[in-house]
């Protein structure tokens, strides 16, 4: 029943913001102001909580009041059930926000004679909306009326009748309505609601529920037509696209350590910032959860608290695979610093373990929160809720100033740089373990692939278990290309022979030297000697010719004087 | 004959002398305003009552347009809504009250009077 008048102005139709996370974003402002909604789905989608939080936020954001008129629960079932998401009907009701009304009706008490109308309930609703100067108005739902009162044609004249009344009115209306086999609604509501219609669903896929909602209509507005994946948490609802949340959370410039001095080195020396969130990716086994346990064993050595979510095994498995690399997480486990929560997700459904999981970290008030590992948040299908969760885990802990350290699985055949839940983009820290095939053995690599706000080491590190917990060490790097393991240790043992065979010659060549001049010294004397010996002859030689001269010249004397010569 | 615009007590006179060997009762119409649907009401549960009760009756008008928040308390929806207030349980009965055989099986006194 579309009337030419309904149609709003296309350029300034005035909405009304629900303050609901996202939800906002996807109808471009909000619901149509003055109008009616339509909101409709299956039983336990989250109708009555959606136009619930609807007159909250607006009660307390926007200082709009507003009214409930339930037609199937009373005002205490309605306070109790909401007092989970964090809504205080109590204390707004008595500001005069909110006005709970319960319209009871019964088929078996009533009597149907003859003709009417039900200026009863208009009176009703006028009265509470007056009473409080409501804008905002819940019927959650209308169509009990079709079960209370057989006579559905007065009851549809009486309906848009209503509809009139409160657009007239100028409430901005909530009614929601249970899904029918063909129709929208099983009353075929959506007739009299002709602005603006969203649909929530809740569908189990691969044994897990997910919650989606689309808006099926809005006219006079451009919206998204998506299918959105919503959340129902302690903060009441939440719908993706989270575009604008907590994105103007403070940001410290602390640094913590990584719990390996050589991680600690590889970012800029000093390790995380405290606050960021830092992601491990890689293959089974290489190691995601030991640099998970030495960051614990850090923070709690700090005298941080550390909240442990481990979402694939027990955690008496952590500490005692933990305890065979030498780090013993138990100490910190007794005196309370570090507590493990184990459970896996996919038995509550993501929006419930994301509850639980605020619940925990609310009540701990960690500084270090660990999540091994995110993956395991993902069953069939669900990325998108996954990455929706995630996104809203890592605000929420950035919020609180809270250092998110996640571990991520990535599959055997694809690719490194791409984790299974496209979150790279939430992530300050991240580092990639992968294996290295060399040589018949597989070995861990490091690098750390983007560290905001950092100078970061580019190198790829081998990343060893040790007993004594993780060392990374540098890989070889050579004309051969990257090696690792035991192709790098035999490396290694090859070059350091090669530098000992080549130490080797030099030192023989030294030896050598020495001996030459050894001989050479001794040669050098030998003809030292001989040269003495010789001159010592010579000389001797030489003193006996004297003497023999002289003793000729005796003798020559002698002999002249014998003969009386008488030259001189 | 006429609906009354405040909360009116009509035929009354034996009320409080009767003994309650019967029940005494007390019947309450809603209606909102003097709508031709209200004024036909009222004339056929007068006589609905004067043929049936026999004089013990009292019954209220409730005109929810002049006094909006008493139409909280009877969960009143439909115009006009009669209301067995007495005897107990409390029946409802909706609609200008024309089909008098529904009435009577509304407020009980049908299978009494076959």
């Amino acid at each position: 029943m579309k009337k030419a008048n309904d149609q709003p102005k296309q350029n300034d139709l005035p909405k009304s913001l629900t303050g609901i996370q996202g939800l906002d974003e996807i109808t471009g402002g909000g619901l149509p102001k003055g109008r009616p909604t339509l909101i409709c789905g299956n039983a336990g989608c989250g109708k009555t909580l959606l136009a619930m939080e609807f007159l909250v936020r607006g009660a307390t954001q926007y200082n709009e009041p507003g009214v409930f008129m339930a037609f199937e629960e009373t005002e205490k079932e309605l306070t109790a059930n909401v007092a989970s998401l964090g809504f205080d009907l109590d204390k707004l009701t008595a500001k005069k926000m909110l006005l709970l009304e319960h319209i009871h009706i019964e088929r078996s008490e009533i009597e149907e004679t003859g003709e009417y109308d039900l200026e009863g309930l208009l009176i009703r609703i006028n009265l509470a909306i007056d009473s409080i100067g409501a804008k905002r108005l819940v019927l959650d739902t209308i169509e009990s009326l079709f079960g209370g009162l057989p006579n559905t044609l007065i009851l549809r004249a009486e309906l848009r009748r209503l509809f009139r009344f409160l657009k007239e009115k100028g409430v901005t209306v909530i009614i929601t309505g249970e899904r029918g086999d063909e129709m929208l609604t099983r009353q075929g509501l959506e007739e009299y609601v002709s602005d603006c219609v969203i649909m929530l669903d809740h569908r189990v896929t691969e044994q897990t529920s997910t919650r989606r909602l689309r808006v099926v209509k809005y006219r006079g507005s451009a919206h998204g037509t998506n299918e959105y994946p919503f959340l129902i948490d302690e903060t009441g609802f939440s719908v993706l696209p989270v575009t604008s949340v907590g994105l103007n959370h403070s940001v410290t410039t602390d640094r913590i350590s990584s719990g390996i001095p050589r991680l600690d080195t590889m970012l800029s020396g000093k390790g995380y910032y405290r606050g960021s969130s830092v992601l491990v990716s890689g293959t089974a086994g290489t190691g995601k959860s030991s640099l998970a346990a030495h960051f614990a064993f850090a923070a709690c050595k700090r005298g941080e608290r550390v909240l442990y979510f481990a979402l694939e095994e027990s955690p008496q498995q952590i500490i005692r695979n933990m305890r065979s690399i030498g780090i013993d997480n138990e100490q910190w486990v007794k005196n309370g610093l570090m507590k493990f929560h184990s459970n896996r997700p996919t038995f509550i459904g993501l929006e419930s373990y994301l509850t639980l999981m605020h619940k925990v970290i609310n009540e701990f008030k960690p500084e270090v929160v660990i999540i091994d590992p995110i993956s395991s948040f993902i069953v069939g299908t669900n990325d998108f809720e996954a990455k929706s969760m995630i996104m809203r885990m890592v605000d929420f802990l950035k919020m609180n100033t809270i250092t998110g350290f996640f571990t991520s699985l990535t599959g055997a055949n694809s690719e490194l740089e791409h984790t299974q839940i496209n979150i790279s983009s939430l992530i300050d820290t991240w580092m990639i373990l992968r294996d290295i095939e060399i040589g018949g053995e597989r070995n861990r690599g490091l690098h750390i692939l983007k560290s905001r706000g950092m100078a970061h080491s580019n190198q790829i590190r081998e990343y060893i278990l040790t007993d004594n917990g993780a060392e990374l060490l540098d890989v070889y790097v050579g004309p051969d290309g990257v090696l690792t393991g035991s192709a790098r240790i035999s490396k290694e043992a090859q070059e350091y022979s090669e530098q000992l065979s080549r130490q080797q010659e030099t030192e023989r060549k030294k030896l050598a030297l020495e001996r030459k001049r050894k001989a050479m010294v001794a040669k050098i004397s030998e003809l030292q000697e001989e040269f003495e010996a010789e001159s010592i002859e010579t000389l001797n030689m030489i003193y006996l010719e004297e003497e023999r001269n002289k003793a000729f010249l005796l003798q020559q004397r002698d002999m002249a004087m014998s003969r009386k010569a008488d030259t001189d | 004959m006429s609906a009354s615009k405040k909360n009116t007590k009509i035929n009354d006179n034996q009320e409080i002398t009767s003994l309650p060997d019967l029940e005494n009762w007390v019947l309450r119409l809603y209606v909102a305003g003097q709508s031709p649907k209200a004024l036909l009401a009222f004339k056929n549960l007068k006589i609905i009552c004067e043929e049936q009760l026999n004089g013990r009756y009292q019954i209220e008008v409730i005109d929810l347009l002049l006094n909006p928040q008493l139409g909280r308390d009877d969960q009143i929806l439909a115009i006009p809504t009669l209301v067995r207030k007495l005897p107990e349980p409390v029946k409802k009965i909706i609609g200008d009250l024309s089909n008098t055989e529904r009435v009577l099986i509304g407020l009980d006194l049908l299978p009494r009077f076959k």
